[in-house]
């Protein structure tokens, strides 16, 4: 099983956080893995919120190959980021050039709407990741403005260490991290969470039984981006992108999308005629778990949910200002040690807890009663 | 000069080319003359014969052997006359002195032809062989990361939609604020939430009046007091008109055909009607025998048959292999569907039912585009029938395993594939594994099966098999009461008992789907298209199957 730590903030604080949370964690998976994305960025970055920037690894033909596509495309780099790997004493192998690179836009998209921005910085990512599939000489795991992923096979703490996050640390207001249980052997890079796409990101605990008639529904849809699946939960990501910008279904639907109420249970709701025809309508991305889902929504609205039997553990735990989203109460523990335990979130079936980008307070839906409440 | 042939028995048959033999033992019968009574075929009767008989007497008995002329059982060779194998000498025997034994070696199929006229009969296909169904295995078991749902405790939800599901961007939405509402102004097709194992359509003519009433009332106890909302298909010829002004017609999916036999009651019903159908079923072809039309023997035409269907008694009731009154099959689907979803104001799901064949994605693709198709059935070369000529019984048909999963993959390639439900059909259940057939094709993407010739085994004890046994189901004569009209055979068949034989075949169908779906983790919602859930150990019909190999 691998480990979930999410922690947003209305200040800007280093990744190692979300490390050392996961360290707590460490039964919970078997170090052969750590993903990142970091999102609201501050330190080097702050200044640059407009400008997409491109998460991977190259290798030195790869680079070459990326920066002639990169300027026949007319982007300009703004900024580079890359991690500080000679001082790092431990025994990983580089596999490459590890970047983070913010680009000012083409001329002619500079003016466009955002959507058009979007479909170039989605369209780009998906050519590049293509370009170096064979050979794995360019692995692209993000394009989009204000958001960092990084990825690598190790020890979440050792991972952590050779990106020298603990010296020179990137910062930022919202970050996942995932430590991950490797479950098949050779491990794929692509297959590694947090997903990402235009914005929306998810990591998820679990299994998802369902996955591949939702990766065929999905896949089926004719949105470009719908590829990969690597892994069976980057559905998630894509069944969350696909309700909110696809259908432009409200954040809170995510649940009656992916864990529909069974119809005696959807009495309370007003919008009972809506759901049910959601219910029947996206049948396909219906889940069965078992998943603790953790996302965050392009608006940066931060989420926790449930499968619709709670098979998985989750706990919410914080201060006005700052919580964290953790696969275990113990991980809360770390990041916020000094809060009202009583306040403590802890998402059952019916529920979807959302803490929006200021970090104010825990807002939880519940699907049934169709009724929200607020917990700070 | 006259030929030998006409002068001695040569002519004749001998036993050895007929499918059975009746063993008869001679000291255990005690000449009551049950079996020859009971036989539908009269290929037994009773018969003058000289028996050996041992005897010792006397005050110094010495066995002693006397011939003396008695009379018992001889099976009769005449082919018109052949012993089906049905068995029901057997079971009236006071003394199991008699039995049918299979002869391999047989030449029926030379010889049963006889004045031109091909073999006819009922039943299915004669295949021993195992069929791809009973070939796949469930292999997906969550071991790993994920703790396997308990069949036991967990809620399963074994439910299927039978209707026209739209797009998701066509969904009549309306956002507001945070919340979505519905437009009702826009029309929503019909979709009606049923449990996914359905009554194939068997006709009220082709099924005697206490089958299919047995049938009706195992459906209506399930669907109000067990709460397993099973829909049965009512087949050509319409329903019992009593039934058709009940409320129990929610649970009934009447079935038009060429033939258009019992619409007449139909329609005529329709302004009294207490509720709707759960759904209409145009067929356009049946599995068991493709291109041919539906056949009534006139055998079976008796007084009810023919008033429920509008015809006069004892005629041969043959609907056409098409629907006559349309120019091709794509103007036919179209038209039907539009005329049968008006007649019912757009609140009943109509859709087609194909049979199993090369080209049932071409049918699909012309359905996909019409926004009245509410489903398609395709119905496999295994399915069951009253009567067929058994050339197209036997070689005629396509297997409906591969079949649906070119038609679901295929609507998955169009995006389409929550849209058009398949339902699959034909030999669901042939050895009597109903419950992991169907599993098997709702995991190759079947929303759901219908079964027939298993509801008929094992609710009613029909006797047929694929050995060609009895299947006299086309003639009347149905020895056990499911396919006579006669009611001095019917009346052997008591419709309380069918009722409660199918109330306990779909209790344990969703016991067992259960226990198959909880090891894979799937309990909300159908596995349809789980298909990494399956494997089989035959290389070809994996990669046909797109499934996984396993040995
Ligand atoms: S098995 Fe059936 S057909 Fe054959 S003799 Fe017995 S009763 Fe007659
Ligand atoms: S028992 Fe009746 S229904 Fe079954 S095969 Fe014989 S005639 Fe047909």
């Amino acid at each position: 099983m691998c480990r979930l730590s999410a922690i947003i903030s209305d200040s800007y604080f280093s990744p190692m956080e979300n490390i050392m949370a996961l360290e707590t964690m460490k039964e919970g998976h078997d170090g052969s893995g750590l993903g990142l994305v970091l999102r609201d960025l501050g330190g080097e970055f702050q200044g640059l919120k407009e400008f997409p920037i491109l998460s991977g690894i190259c290798s030195k033909e790869g680079l070459r190959v990326m920066d002639e596509y990169m300027v026949k495309l007319g982007f300009k780099t703004k900024h580079l980021w890359n991690p500080r790997i000679k001082d790092y004493q431990g025994n990983m192998k580089t596999r490459g050039f590890y970047f983070a690179r913010a680009y000012e836009f083409p001329e002619w998209a500079e003016e466009t709407s955002p959507e058009v921005q979007s479909e170039l910085l989605t369209k780009t990512r998906l050519e590049l990741r293509d370009m170096g599939k064979e050979d794995a000489s360019i692995i692209i795991f993000s394009f989009w403005p204000d958001l960092i992923t990084l990825k690598e096979v190790g020890d979440p703490l050792d991972v952590g260490l050779f990106f020298g996050l603990d010296k020179k640390p990137l910062l930022a207001k919202n970050i996942f991290a995932q430590g991950r249980q490797n479950t098949n052997y050779a491990i794929n890079l692509y297959a590694c969470h947090p997903f990402f796409i235009e914005g929306y990101t998810t990591m998820t605990n679990g299994e998802n039984t369902a996955f591949v008639p939702i990766r065929e529904f999905l896949t089926s849809r004719g949105v470009p981006g719908y590829v990969g699946y690597r892994s069976d939960s980057e559905v998630f990501c894509h069944i969350l992108h696909y309700m909110r910008k696809e259908l432009k279904f409200p954040l809170k639907y995510y649940k009656d999308v992916t864990t529909p109420l069974f119809d005696r249970e959807m009495d309370e709701r007003s919008d009972k005629t809506a759901i049910e025809l959601i219910k029947r309508v996206l049948r396909p991305l219906t889940i069965d778990g078992p998943n603790c889902t953790i996302g965050t929504d392009r608006n940066g609205t931060v989420f926790m949910t449930q499968d619709s039997k709670k098979l998985r553990p989750g706990a919410i735990g914080g201060v006005p200002g700052k919580y964290a989203l953790m696969s275990e109460i113990c991980g809360v523990d770390a990041v916020v040690p000094v809060r009202d335990r009583s306040k403590d979130v802890f998402p059952m079936k019916y529920d979807m807890a959302m803490i929006e980008k200021d970090a104010k307070e825990i807002k939880i839906w519940n699907q049934k009663h169709g009724s929200m409440s607020t917990v700070n | 000069m006259e030929s030998k042939t006409r002068l001695d028995v040569n002519g004749q048959l001998t036993l050895k080319e007929l499918p059975y033999i009746i063993r008869w033992e001679s000291d255990k019968c005690t000449r009551c003359g049950q079996c020859t009574a009971v036989c539908p075929q009269k290929a037994i009767e009773p018969a003058v014969l000289v028996q050996r008989l041992v005897t010792s007497e006397g005050p110094m008995p010495l066995p002693q052997v006397v011939r003396q002329v008695g009379q018992g059982i001889k099976q009769v060779t005449d082919i018109e006359r052949y012993c089906v194998g049905c068995g029901m000498c057997s079971l009236v025997c006071p003394n199991d002195a008699i039995f049918p034994e299979y002869n391999e070696v047989n030449k029926f199929a030379f010889h049963k032809n006889q004045g031109g006229s091909p073999y006819k009969r009922g039943g299915r296909r004669n295949s021993t062989e195992v069929s791809t169904l009973d070939k796949l295995k469930f292999t997906r078991i969550s071991m790993l990361t994920d703790p396997a749902l308990d069949a036991g405790r967990h809620e399963f939800h074994i439910r299927t939609l039978l209707g026209r599901n739209l797009a998701p961007e066509e969904m009549p939405l309306i956002i507001k604020d945070d919340d979505l509402g519905l437009d009702e102004t826009v029309f929503i097709p019909p979709v009606r939430e049923i449990f996914p194992i359905r009554i194939g359509g068997m006709s009220f003519g082709a099924l005697s009046p206490n089958m299919w009433e047995g049938m009706a009332m195992g459906v209506a106890y399930l669907n109000e007091v067990e709460n397993i909302p099973v829909v049965m298909c009512t087949g050509e010829g319409g329903m019992p008109p009593r039934l058709l002004k009940s409320r129990f017609l929610k649970y009934f999916i009447l079935q038009i055909a060429s033939g258009y036999f019992g619409w007449d009651e139909i329609i005529h019903a329709i302004p009294h009607m207490k509720e709707d159908p759960a759904a209409i079923e145009i067929k356009y072809g049946q599995g068991a025998k493709p291109g041919d039309g539906g056949l009534l023997m006139a055998f079976k035409v008796l007084d009810l048959i023919a008033k429920v269907r509008g015809v006069p008694t004892k005629v041969d009731l043959a609907s056409p292999p098409t629907h006559q009154t349309k120019y091709s099959i794509e103007e036919a689907v179209a038209k039907m569907l539009t005329s049968m979803s008006m007649a019912f104001d757009f609140r009943v799901p109509v859709y087609p039912k194909i049979s199993g064949t090369k080209t049932a994605t071409a049918v699909l693709n012309n359905l996909a585009r019409n926004p009245f198709a509410a489903a398609l059935t395709i119905d496999g070369e295994d399915g069951g029938t009253g009567a067929a000529y058994n050339v197209s019984l036997e070689k005629t048909g396509h297997p409906i395993a591969s079949n649906l999963r070119e038609c679901y993959l295929n609507l998955v390639k169009i995006g389409k594939q929550n849209e058009l439900p398949l339902f699959a059909a034909g030999g669901v259940g042939k050895t009597g594994s109903l419950a992991a057939n169907a599993a098997a094709l709702i995991m190759l993407g079947a929303s759901g099966v219908d079964c027939g010739k298993y509801i008929m085994q094992a609710a009613a004890g029909c006797l047929g098999d694929e050995r060609n046994r009895c299947n006299l189901c086309n003639i009347g004569r149905c020895p056990k009461g499911i396919t006579a009209q006669d009611p001095r055979l019917y009346r052997r068949l008591d419709p309380d008992k069918v009722a409660e034989r199918v109330v306990d075949i779909f209790k344990a169908a969703d016991a067992e789907m259960k226990k198959i779906f909880a090891p894979m983790g799937r309990s909300t919602q159908l596995p349809i298209g789980m298909s990494d859930g399956l494997s089989v150990s035959e290389k070809a019909i994996a990669e046909q199957l797109d499934i996984s190999y396993a040995c």
